[in-house]
């Protein structure tokens, strides 16, 4: 085996290390996951509620329930993965493994796409679960609807919210104590000019201008006219995400890398809680 | 009784012909919120002044200091978590500062506290480790339950979550957690603090065989004075960021002309020596 081929795959199976590692936890914690799905489901529920108390017609109501829907599964995967991307390194510190995990021979890009890979994961099979439990509750009906595109687009949103989730993860490391939290402003932040449960076109021009760069745009917008309209993938979604993905990942490493950088320098990997 | 060498798949390789350790005026501080000078005041805590020693493959060396001297700055810095303010550290030829990934391949380490993804088990910890150094599931299957013999570890326990288990039961698992990864410097950050007597001396009697049936190069900080003269062939003092002294221990008596290495202390420093818990929480407060 070469020297290449070697080093390739010593870092695949440190990636899946994480995968398998992300695994365990998730079976561990497995009925704290499960409460806390009840939650995002009732919080989903409170948001989809809102399409009922419209007085519109049957079929608008159906559309606006949909629209709603699609919003509140797009914040709560795009939350998944925020929260197992910014949360594993937080979670490390906690439990005190980070040092161990950070004086292993395994390059920083692929340990962040460890994370990347399981919270992905993770995060389709909850949020397609989550959009199946409300939308069989509220009783909403989607004879159009395209999945396949749907899933497909958000897959290729996942890459953007890696790269953005990457930039989150290194705020633990500079702020052991708060760092964490403001993964969940960024998500906030990202989701409020993307036009969640409205279109960007409500919004002052300025934010209308801030929602081009922001991945949850094309990803709201695609799924929007998949699931209600039964559209396939459009490329006027899939390249801007592509090409925020070309530079959202490698700037999440940099940014993650410098923040590394700076933890180093100052100390910060050490357990402190 | 077993052999704790891995095999020679994963084993990692180093020069025979260069030093183990070499450090060379070794310097880290640490800055500290100074409320007292103001608000966002910060004032600079020296952590290691200017450090220097070397070590020899498969050599023993101890560093003994009180809380907050330096020795888990130094074992730190010699394992990539920390970025130095000035000076070298070289780990068989390998920059500690600009080779990390080379020097990662040769160093693991045990610190005092054993940390573990709690609700993990021991296997599925060791096996999450592994990962990191290359180790595919071929490999682990075997080499955990072989190496969590090795250390003494009951079989029927491998799958039970670390939280159930004993200090003395976790600290056996790094053990073999540093181990499993076949480094050829093995940097144990006062791995006995806070074990019973019995698991002590296990973890102590361990150390010992693997210098014996192990190609490993072992520094190890601590503050036990007895653990250091038994297990090191050369014992150094770091005392307030500095190295005092680093020789084999009847030397270091012979020099100050005193019988034990607390007397040997005191000559040196003019303090009397108090070993009392680890030096992390002296650390914790620096970095506070």
């Amino acid at each position: 085996m070469t020297a290449v081929a070697a080093t390739l795959r010593s870092e695949l199976i440190g990636l899946g290390g994480i995968v398998e590692r992300n695994i365990y936890l998730t079976k561990r914690y497995f009925l704290w996951d499960l409460a806390f799905m009840v939650w995002t489901i009732a919080n989903t529920l409170t948001i989809v509620f809102i399409a009922r108390a419209v007085h519109v017609s049957a079929a608008e109501e159906n559309r606006l329930a949909t629209s709603l829907l699609v919003g509140a599964v797009i914040w709560a995967f795009l939350g998944i993965i925020f929260e197992f991307v910014t949360e594993t390194v937080a979670w490390e510190r906690w439990e005190g493994t980070i040092e161990y995990t950070f004086m292993a021979p395994l390059s920083r890009s692929m340990h962040l796409f460890g994370m990347g890979a399981f919270a992905v994961l993770y995060g389709l099979i909850r949020a397609t679960i989550l959009f199946f439990v409300v939308a069989a509750f509220i009783g909403i009906h989607m004879p159009d609807a395209n999945y396949l595109a749907a899933f497909a687009l958000l897959a290729i949103a996942s890459f953007s919210f890696i790269g953005i989730g990457m930039m989150t993860s290194v705020l633990p490391l500079i702020s052991p104590e708060k760092g964490a939290q403001l993964g969940f402003v960024m998500q906030g932040m990202m989701l409020v000019v993307s036009g969640v449960y409205y279109p960007v076109s409500v919004m002052p021009q300025w934010m209308q201008e801030i929602s081009k760069i922001s991945p949850a745009t094309y990803a709201l917008r695609g799924d929007r006219a998949a699931i209600v309209h039964g559209a396939g993938l459009a490329w006027a979604d899939v390249w801007p995400l592509l090409i925020i993905a070309v530079v959202a990942i490698p700037l999440g490493l940099a940014i993650f890398k410098r923040g590394e950088r700076y933890a180093k320098q100052h100390g910060k990997l050490k357990r402190s809680g | 009784m077993s052999s704790v060498v891995a095999p020679t798949s994963i084993r990692t390789s180093a020069p025979n012909d260069v030093l183990a350790v070499e450090v060379k005026d070794l310097r880290k501080e640490f800055r500290r919120r100074d409320r007292k000078a103001g608000r966002f005041a910060r004032r600079r805590m020296p952590a290691l002044k200017g450090v220097s020693f070397t070590m020899q493959r498969g050599e023993c060396v101890a560093i003994l200091g009180q809380n907050g001297s330096g020795k888990s700055t130094l074992v730190r810095l010699l394992s990539t978590l920390l970025i130095s303010d000035g000076g070298e550290a070289r780990i068989f030829g390998h920059d500690a500062f600009r080779e990390t990934r080379a020097v990662q391949r040769l160093v693991n380490r045990v610190s005092v506290e054993a940390s573990f993804f709690k609700k993990m088990s021991a296997s599925e910890n060791l096996s999450y480790a592994a990962r990191f150094y290359g180790m595919g599931p071929a490999q682990t299957r075997t080499e955990i339950p072989r190496i969590l013999e090795r250390v003494g570890f009951p079989a029927d326990r491998r799958s039970e979550s670390m939280e159930n288990l004993s200090r003395g039961m976790q600290q056996k698992v790094a053990l073999a957690r540093a181990l499993l990864t076949s480094p050829v410097l093995l940097l144990l950050d006062e791995p006995t603090t806070g074990l019973d007597p019995r698991s002590k001396l296990e973890v102590q009697e361990f150390i010992k065989e693997v210098r014996v049936e192990h190609d490993a190069t072992i520094l190890l900080c601590t503050h036990d004075m007895l653990e250091a003269e038994s297990l090191a062939d050369r014992v150094g003092l770091l005392d307030r960021g500095e190295l005092l002294f680093l020789e084999p221990v009847d030397d270091v008596k012979r020099r100050y002309g005193v019988a034990t290495l607390e007397e040997a202390f005191f000559a040196a420093t003019g303090r009397e020596f108090e070993a009392e818990g680890s030096e992390d929480d002296e650390i914790r407060e620096v970095f506070g």
